[in-house]
């Protein structure tokens, strides 16, 4: 099918997919008078029941552990994919010539990018540390603080060297790193599951609501994740950094 | 609504027809960014601060880093292409 | 006026399966694809807004104070944890296809032969 004709093709079939989107979303309720149920309830009895001031990480740690147990096992997956695939290309190749402490092919970054760089690398570290252990009374949580905490390392790279890089984090530390959080994660549901004979219930005492030790498994819910989320991203830069620095002769 | 809501669905509509027409990867990256920010400005103005933070970092940490490092791979994989070939 | 949010959304799924069906580059494809993704956080998220209400979080005030819609919130966040996982997927993929085929074109893939 040519260019044109897939264009002209595409048109028509999104017109018609859009007349229909149009109609079935202007059927819904109008914008700001939300009428759900179990929204209302969960408000209504989170912070007495699990005395945490943060009631969206109670509904994703708590209420609904089990679809953030699938969403930590799709990262997982997903890792691993990416893994697989670009170390099954890696292995095709012919084995390049490059000593381990190599960084030739990788041009020196300028004076004002390393400065900042230093800068800023414990700026973000404590700002990462800060949202991960503070995800159930504030805003914030694992995922977020785990990327936060990923950039932190990366940042060495920004202002150093990739040699710095390498011995600064091997790879295997990466995936210990990543298994530890996952695992951790499933632990905790299993815990429940031993404690009261229903997975993922929540089975530490909850402190008093608004002080750091509250909300019984959720603060430890947020490091796992912030742990399983800090390894992904270091290993999915990592793997793509290995491939793009590869020097060949 | 308020206007702040009003005007910053306008800008998050205008900024993403921007990206999907923008054909270079690298310059279509930035406006993803960009696109990406006022997103994150919508979600906290529909009083949502955690899916705001969310979206920031995903949207100006993790997709540039990995988007980055793949055009710098690809870039490298063409400069030996052409080697071969001259060879 | 009531209903410009879920038209919004709407607009972006369209123009975004636009960018993805006439593409010329796979990492075109990729970003166009966050198109996608962002036009159903909102639908999510503005179908869970309540007037003249804050967000569900209750340090400093009084808990039972009016608020938004937490379950949407919850799923969002899902949401935009798998836009990630599923962008660095294709990019990895994006670069081995182009090892292979030597081109980033679409339309220029061939199927793989044993």
């Amino acid at each position: 099918m040519s260019p044109r004709a897939r264009q002209i093709s595409c048109v028509v079939v999104l017109l018609g997919f859009g007349a229909f989107l149009v109609w079935g979303v202007l059927g819904l309720q109008d914008f700001g008078h939300w009428t759900g149920l179990y929204g209302r309830r969960v408000l209504k009895v989170a912070s007495s029941e699990r005395q945490v001031t943060n009631v969206v990480s109670a509904v994703n740690f708590d209420y609904r552990m089990f679809d953030t147990l699938i969403e930590e096992l799709i990262l997982f997956t997903s890792v691993m994919g990416v893994m697989l695939v670009l170390r099954h290309q890696r292995g095709e190749d012919p084995e390049p010539e490059h000593a381990a402490g190599d960084s030739e092919g990788f041009e020196d970054t300028t004076d004002g990018v390393r400065v900042l760089g230093v800068i800023l690398i414990g700026v973000t570290l404590l700002l990462g540390l800060y949202i991960v252990v503070h995800g159930h009374l504030t805003p914030g949580g694992g995922f977020q603080g785990g990327v936060i905490l990923g950039a932190a390392v990366l940042l060495v790279f920004l202002a150093g060297e990739f040699v710095t890089v390498r011995h600064l984090h091997p790879v295997e530390t990466m995936e210990t790193i990543e298994a530890v959080g996952a695992a951790g994660f499933a632990g905790l549901g299993l815990g429940g599951l031993i404690a009261s004979s229903a997975a993922f219930h929540n089975f530490i005492w909850t402190g008093t609501s608004g002080m750091l030790i509250s909300g019984g498994t959720i603060p430890l819910s947020n490091l796992a994740v912030g742990c399983a989320v800090f390894g992904a991203i270091l290993i999915l830069a990592s793997e793509l950094l290995e491939q793009a620095l590869i020097v060949r002769r | 609504m308020n206007a702040l809501q009003f005007v910053t669905i306008v800008m998050v509509c205008l900024a993403s027809t921007v990206v999907v027409f923008t054909r270079d990867p690298l310059r279509q990256l930035m406006v993803a960014g960009i696109a990406g920010l006022l997103l994150a400005i919508l979600f906290f103005s529909y009083q949502a601060p955690d899916v705001a933070l969310s979206q920031i970092v995903v949207s100006t940490v993790a997709v540039p880093i990995m988007v980055l490092l793949a055009l710098v791979h690809i870039k490298r994989d063409e400069g030996e292409h052409e080697e071969e070939d001259e060879s | 006026m009531n209903h410009v949010p879920y038209l919004a959304s709407a607009w972006l799924m369209l123009i975004g399966l636009y960018g993805i069906a006439t593409s010329r580059n796979l990492i075109h494809m990729v970003l166009c694809l966050t198109v996608v993704q962002s036009s159903t956080y909102l639908l999510l998220l503005g179908v869970g807004y309540r007037l003249h209400a804050t967000a569900p979080i209750y340090q400093g005030i009084v808990p039972g104070h009016r608020a938004v819609d937490p379950v949407v919130q919850a799923l969002t966040l899902t949401d935009i944890v798998v836009e990630a996982t599923v962008v660095a997927l294709m990019l990895a993929l994006a670069v081995v296809a182009h090892k292979r085929f030597g081109s980033l074109d679409p339309q220029k893939l061939r199927p793989l032969r044993g």
